[in-house]
């Protein structure tokens, strides 16, 4: 149980914050130090709205033991409407109902929990949107 | 001596959200399951609603708590309270409502707390919202009844035992959808459920959940708010109680001289079961979602051990701006996926799979 590593993580998990490059506005998830595109290190957080579409996805039947009790789940490369392609597990969502190009949002659920004594972490999934 | 609770800066709700996770079982396969059918003609519900498998308090308190924000409007930071009624938290130490507070930017000037009583958790957590913001300490607490009820493979609880959550803004009565008139709470100490710490299944004492406990406390507590109040049930459009079952606040209304058609738009029970600390208010979204300005609400909670708290509020015209900005307590209940009885023991952590 890497507790210090669900501290550090948590504005990304709870918010869907990354970055953003100061000059040239570049938008990044997870939020990086120095920009991909022109190199300057002055970036800002950003938050994402959440909402976004499936670019590609691929059902897991063998996970991580963590994620035993999610399985079968699904896990897609949602582009965001902001820009940024990110990987996030799909939830609420059969794997046979899950399609490329799927509209999605962003909901806060659990993501493991490894044991009954262990922390609980919890993060973003996405679904289809509820209206 | 006064009984009647009412603060001293006039107070209302601002905001309010719903959230009811998908899954449902039908009463009626739990029956075959263990009874062979006997008591499909006499079931407490049709189905309950059931948490996903990556769904808990705090998660369910996400949403409705969103929805809650989305109709307020208000800065998340001007909230100063986040105060989670439920006997489903997912920690013993280490309270739901910092997580709650973190992920939604209430955090970090605020104060947070876990309230605890039976299925009336959540409208203890509202008393203590309208406390804060009714003396003028805060402007603005936010007050969840969330749970994810529990109950033993084969018990009778088993037909009932539900999940949801329901999240309500308090604030000065000016912004308020709906302004609170008055309160009253009732309280006896009385052996009717319980679960002591480290057990994952409540027992219930079978001669006391009904005369003793629900229909004792929840009669008081509503018939002396409306002597306090001088309210006929006439002046009452709508009547909200918590509701265990279908028939106990339909028999509960009855007695207190209530017409049937006064409880029916926050009577959920028959598609969602009991969701325990979110019962009642989850009755009170639901109104609501519908309620017309001047509309007078009477919402009574009740949890067992066992106390009763009844609340009187008084419907403005902010309702109408307000209610379309979220989904309303009806999206969730139709939002439904429904699962077999394995499936249900799998979510509901049934299966014991040879972990420690
Ligand atoms: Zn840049």
């Amino acid at each position: 149980m890497d507790l210090p590593r669900i501290w550090r993580l948590k504005s990304q998990r709870y918010k869907l914050e990354g970055s953003q490059c100061k000059s040239c506005q570049k938008l990044s998830f997870p939020p990086v130090q120095v920009c991909s595109d022109c190199r300057s290190q002055e970036i800002e957080p950003f938050r994402f709205a959440g909402k976004g579409s499936v670019y590609s996805f691929s059902t897991v039947y063998n996970p991580l033991t963590q994620f035993t009790e999610f399985v079968p789940y699904v896990v897609a490369l949602i582009d965001l409407a902001e820009g940024p392609r990110i990987t996030a597990q799909l939830t609420d969502v059969k794997p046979e109902d899950v399609s490329i190009g799927m509209k999605v949002e962003m909901v806060i659920r659990k993501i493991s929990e490894q044991s009954d004594k262990g922390a609980i972490v919890y993060g973003y999934k996405f679904r289809p949107p509820i209206k | 001596m006064k009984r009647l609770l009412q603060p001293t800066r006039e107070t209302g709700i601002v905001g309010y959200g719903a959230y009811i996770p998908r899954c449902r079982i039908t009463a009626k396969e739990i029956s075959t399951i263990w009874r062979g059918g006997r008591d499909i003609d006499n079931l407490p519900v049709d189905e309950i609603s059931l948490p996903g498998p990556d769904e808990d308090v705090v998660t369910m308190s996400i949403e409705a708590a969103q929805n809650a924000l989305l109709r307020a409007g208000i800065s998340p930071d001007e909230i100063r309270a986040v105060y989670t009624g439920s006997e489903s938290h997912p920690y013993a130490v280490k309270t739901t409502g910092t997580l709650i507070a973190e992920v939604l930017d209430i955090a970090p000037h605020t104060s947070a707390a876990d309230l605890q009583f039976g299925c009336k958790a959540g409208s203890e957590a509202l008393l203590a919202g309208v406390g804060l913001v009714g003396s003028g300490m805060a402007d603005y607490a936010m007050a969840l009844g969330v749970d994810s009820a529990q109950a033993r493979p084969a018990d009778e609880l088993e037909y009932t035992a539900a999940a949801g959550a329901a999240a309500l803004i308090l604030g000065p009565a000016t912004e308020a959808v709906a302004v609170l008139e008055g309160a009253y709470s009732y309280v006896t100490d009385t052996p009717d459920f319980f679960r002591r710490a480290y057990r994952k299944y409540p027992e219930h004492g079978n001669r006391f959940t009904g005369d003793p406990g629900y229909f004792k406390h929840i009669q008081a507590s509503i018939s002396t708010l409306m002597e306090e109040m001088q309210l006929r049930p006439e002046d009452i459009s709508a009547l909200v109680l918590h509701q265990p079952n279908e028939r106990f606040p339909r028999k509960a209304a009855k007695t207190l001289g209530f017409s049937q058609t006064q409880l029916e738009t926050g009577l959920l029970a028959r598609k969602l079961g009991n969701t325990y600390s979110s019962s009642a208010l989850l009755g009170l979204t639901a109104v609501l979602d519908s309620a017309k300005p001047g509309d007078r609400i009477l919402m009574a909670g009740y949890g067992a051990g066992a106390g009763s708290d009844a609340f009187c509020f008084v419907v403005t015209d902010r309702i109408l701006t307000m209610r379309d900005k979220a989904p309303d307590t009806h999206t969730y209940i139709y939002r439904t996926l429904p699962v077999d009885y394995l499936t249900y023991a799998r979510l509901k952590g049934k299966i014991n799979t040879g972990g420690e």
